[in-house]
Order: C-alpha cells, then structure tokens, then sequence
C-alpha cells in the first residue's frame, strides 16, 4: 500500500483531475471571457451596469466560496435543478464556479488590451469600408492578444495552483490525496505535489514564452 | 458639374461649435486645400466628408447623390454609411497602418474583405485574389515601395509609411481623396517623399482635398484653396487669390503669422 510506485501512481492519477479542471477552464472561460468584455464595454448602460456589478461580485468573493455556493445552493435551496450525484457532480460544479471566476478576471484584462487600442485603428478599418466584426477580427484581435499576453499568462499559472482549492467540495485532487498520506504519517507524497505543479508551470512558461515571441514579428 | 457638394454642414462638440455653415464644392479631378490654424475646424470637417463624425446640420452630395442629410436618418444607417464613405478615402496625420499586416497586406486587406461580398466569389476566388494582389503590387510600385511588399510597417520609415497609408487608400477607388495633414507627423527630411506622391496624384487628376499646413506645397499644388478659422470658412478661391491677393484680413493676417515663422523657423525649436 505505501510502496513509492502505488503512491506515485495514484498521485499522477488524481493529477489529471486538476489537468482537467484547468483544460476545461481555460477552453470556457476565455471566450466567455470575452463576452463578459463586450458587455462591460456596452454603450448600453443598464447591460454594462449589470456586467460591472457582476464581475464585481465574483472578483470580490474568494474563489473558496464560490464553489462552496455553487454545489450546495440548488439542495439546499429547493431549486429545480440540481448536480448530477456523485464524482461527477462535484468535478461539473467545480467546472463551473472556476468557469464564472475567471472568465471575469479575463474579462478585464481583455477590456483593457481592446482600450488600449489607438482610436485610429478603428478608423482605418471604418474608411476603408469594413464592418465592425471585421475591423475586430482582422484589425485588433491579434493586437489585443500580443497586449495581454503577459497579464493573461500570469492568470493562467495561477489557474494551474487554484485548481486544489477544488478539494473544498471534495474533489479528489493531488493535493488531497497527498494529504491522505500525510494524515498517515508519510510527508513526502506532499512535497511530490510541488513537483507536479512546477513542472507543468514549466512546460506552460515555454509555452508562454513561445507564444510571445511568436508574435513579435509586428509591433503595436 | 461638381463631384462634391457641401451644404450648411454644422458640427457641434456639446457646446462647443467646431463648424458652422460650411458650404463648398469641388468638381471632378480638383484639388482643394485647406489651411488655417489648429483648431479651426480643417480636421473635423474631412471627418464629417469619411463619416467618422456626424454633422448636426447639413446636406452632403457625391455625384448628384445625397450621402448624407442630416435631417433623413435614413442616410445615417450603418450599412448604408458603410457603403457610402467608400466615396472617400482617408489618409491620416499618424498613418495608421495594421502593425500586424505586411505592407502589401494593408494595402489589399479592404480589398479582399470586399470581394467576399462579390456574387461570383466562391467560383472565381484564385482568380480574384490573384487580381487583388496584382492590384496592390502595382499601387505600391507607384508611391515607389515595390521592395517594401513584405516588410512590417515597424520596418519602414514614417515617409514610407505614409506613401504605404496613400496606397492603401486608393485601393478602393475613391472618388475623392481626403489627406488629414499628412505629412504633420514627419521628420522635415521626410516629407519631401510625400508630397512628391501627392504632387504625382495631383498631376494625374486625382480628386483630392488636402488639409495641409505646408503653404508652400498647398500654394503650388492646389487648384483651389479655403482658408478656415474658428468653424467658419473665411475665404476661398484659387490659390493665386487666397495666397497672393488675400480679401479677408483674418486671412493676411494667418499667412503673415505663418510666414514670420517660416522665415526663422529653420532653426527655431519652439
């Protein structure tokens, strides 16, 4: 039972619940992301109201608290939906509240790189007759991500450790499997966990760095 | 007959009235500058000619067809603004050129974005962009950037970059090419190379207004001049009359002011 290769075995195995969080997160909350972007830049001011104070809300609650409402408020108040039981239902809920969360936090960073924009670009695209998907798709998108790289980067890394604050609703992620071996006496399997988080932080800072570099054939 | 027509076109900023009844045409293969100190209204109103800012007064017809009124909101609709600002093109003080699209790119992006909309595109796409391509090439060859198709605008000076601006612009054909001083933006060694380009259209009867504060070239180049100052259009006529017999003396006294600097300003840094 506490031989090394079992122990690694299983902490690799609830690795992949924390992979899998962060793949799911980033595939959902980058467009949504996006989304909630548009809606707090809106010249509609009661949509652009309501988006501020929602983004406002999740930035300013923990994170902790969001998957503690997120998977217990549709039992314990009577709602007509609720998580499927079991595994699964923790690991969607989870999904979701890490979803809503940083999509908001993504949120604003998009909202500042399309703001910092020049106004010009804008025009260009105008006079030359394009339409306004146009002008953000062709023109300013590929600006807007060279702008943000950097600040999107560090959400991410910080994504990659937020996902053990899944445990909470007890997902059985690196963290709290190691910790079932320290509540055991046995102390390594905890510092194994570190392992894994700095190597894939690795990989995903090369990834970052090539990205980066990627796109710096242009200057903005 | 006349290409443009500008009626009583008014603009206001809240309070503040940036043009007031501003009325002037300009007939086919003219070129018309306009001069007058900052804030006298020049820029605002080739902003109002590309739609970049909606009059609050005013009729504004290109070949015998209104574009926009400001009295019929269905001259304002977006998809119709879209179709109608192609009249115009615009080349701007600070380029702005697409940093991510190579030089040839941004002259042939509008290009094809517009040939999507074409019926026959799907069936003939090669051949289109073929021809697209082949478009851009040679309006670079004639503001003699040939070697410059696949550098980045970060690559190339601000001279070339704006002869890569007045590419881009002619891409689509206007009818009447609007300049947003440009040439303001340029090192003095600069803008020689620009206003050759400019000269070049305006020897080939491009249709052009030019806001400049370049008298010299203005004097030389135009076929027509108006002089702005505080929203109005103080005086206009050609250049001999507006530069060499000024009739309004807020005109002579614009011109003397600009002289007196221009006469010391070689080497005067403020």
């Amino acid at each position: 039972m506490n031989d090394i290769p079992v122990i690694i075995s299983r902490l690799s195995e609830s690795f992949l619940l924390n992979c899998r969080l962060f793949a799911l997160t980033l595939l959902f909350s980058l467009p949504l992301g996006l989304l909630i972007a548009f809606g707090s830049m809106s010249r509609f001011r009661p949509l652009r109201w309501l988006v501020r104070t929602f983004v406002w809300i999740i930035r300013g609650t923990p994170l902790m608290l969001q998957l503690l409402i997120i998977y217990f408020a549709p039992g314990l108040l009577d709602m007509a939906f609720s998580w499927p039981g079991g595994t699964s239902g923790r690991f969607v809920a989870a999904t979701v509240a890490f979803i809503i969360n940083y999509a908001c936090y993504f949120s604003e960073i998009f909202r500042g790189g399309i703001e910092s924009i020049p106004q010009g670009q804008y025009e260009a695209g105008q006079v030359l007759g394009m339409t306004k998907r146009q002008i953000f798709f062709k023109v300013i998108l590929l600006q807007v991500v060279k702008r943000i790289l950097p600040p999107v980067g560090n959400e991410v890394i910080t994504l990659v450790k937020d996902t053990a604050l899944a445990r909470i609703i007890a997902n059985k992620e690196i963290i709290m499997m190691a910790g079932e071996y320290s509540s055991k006496g046995l102390i390594w399997p905890l510092f194994a966990t570190g392992i894994y988080f700095l190597a894939f932080v690795g990989a995903l800072t090369l990834l970052l760095d090539w990205l980066e570099k990627k796109l710096s054939y242009f200057r903005t | 007959m006349p290409i443009l027509e500008v009626r009583d076109i008014e603009k206001n900023f809240g309070t503040l009235r940036v043009l007031r009844k501003i009325d002037f045409s300009l007939k086919k293969g003219e070129t018309l500058a306009i001069i007058g100190s900052s804030g006298s209204g020049k820029t605002t109103l080739l902003r109002c000619l590309n739609f970049l800012e909606r009059p609050d007064r005013g009729i504004i017809v290109v070949n015998n067809e209104v574009i926009f009124d400001a009295m019929d909101p269905d001259t304002q609709r977006e998809s119709e603004v879209r179709k109608k600002r192609l009249h115009f093109g615009l080349v701007f003080q600070n380029f702005n050129l697409f940093p991510q699209h190579t030089v040839l790119k941004n002259v042939t992006l509008a290009m094809e974005l517009l040939a999507k909309e074409r019926p026959n595109y799907k069936q003939d796409k090669k051949a289109i962009m073929e021809e697209i391509q082949e478009k851009g090439k040679n309006l670079l060859s004639q503001v003699g950037l040939s070697d410059k198709l696949n550098c980045y605008p970060h690559m190339i000076s601000g001279g070339q970059q704006q002869r890569v601006a007045i590419a881009r612009a002619l891409a689509l054909e206007p009818d009447i090419l609007c300049f947003d001083e440009p040439t303001s933006a340029l090192d003095p060694e600069l803008t020689g190379e620009v206003l050759k380009v400019i000269r070049n259209l305006a020897e080939r009867n491009t249709t052009m207004i030019i806001v400049t504060h370049e008298m010299d070239f203005a004097r030389d180049v135009a076929d027509r001049v108006i002089f702005m100052d505080d929203g109005v259009i103080v005086e206009q006529g050609t250049p001999e009359e507006v530069f060499g017999n000024p009739r309004e003396e807020r005109t002579r006294q614009f011109l003397t002011r600009y002289k007196e600097n221009s006469g010391n300003g070689s080497n005067a840094d403020c």
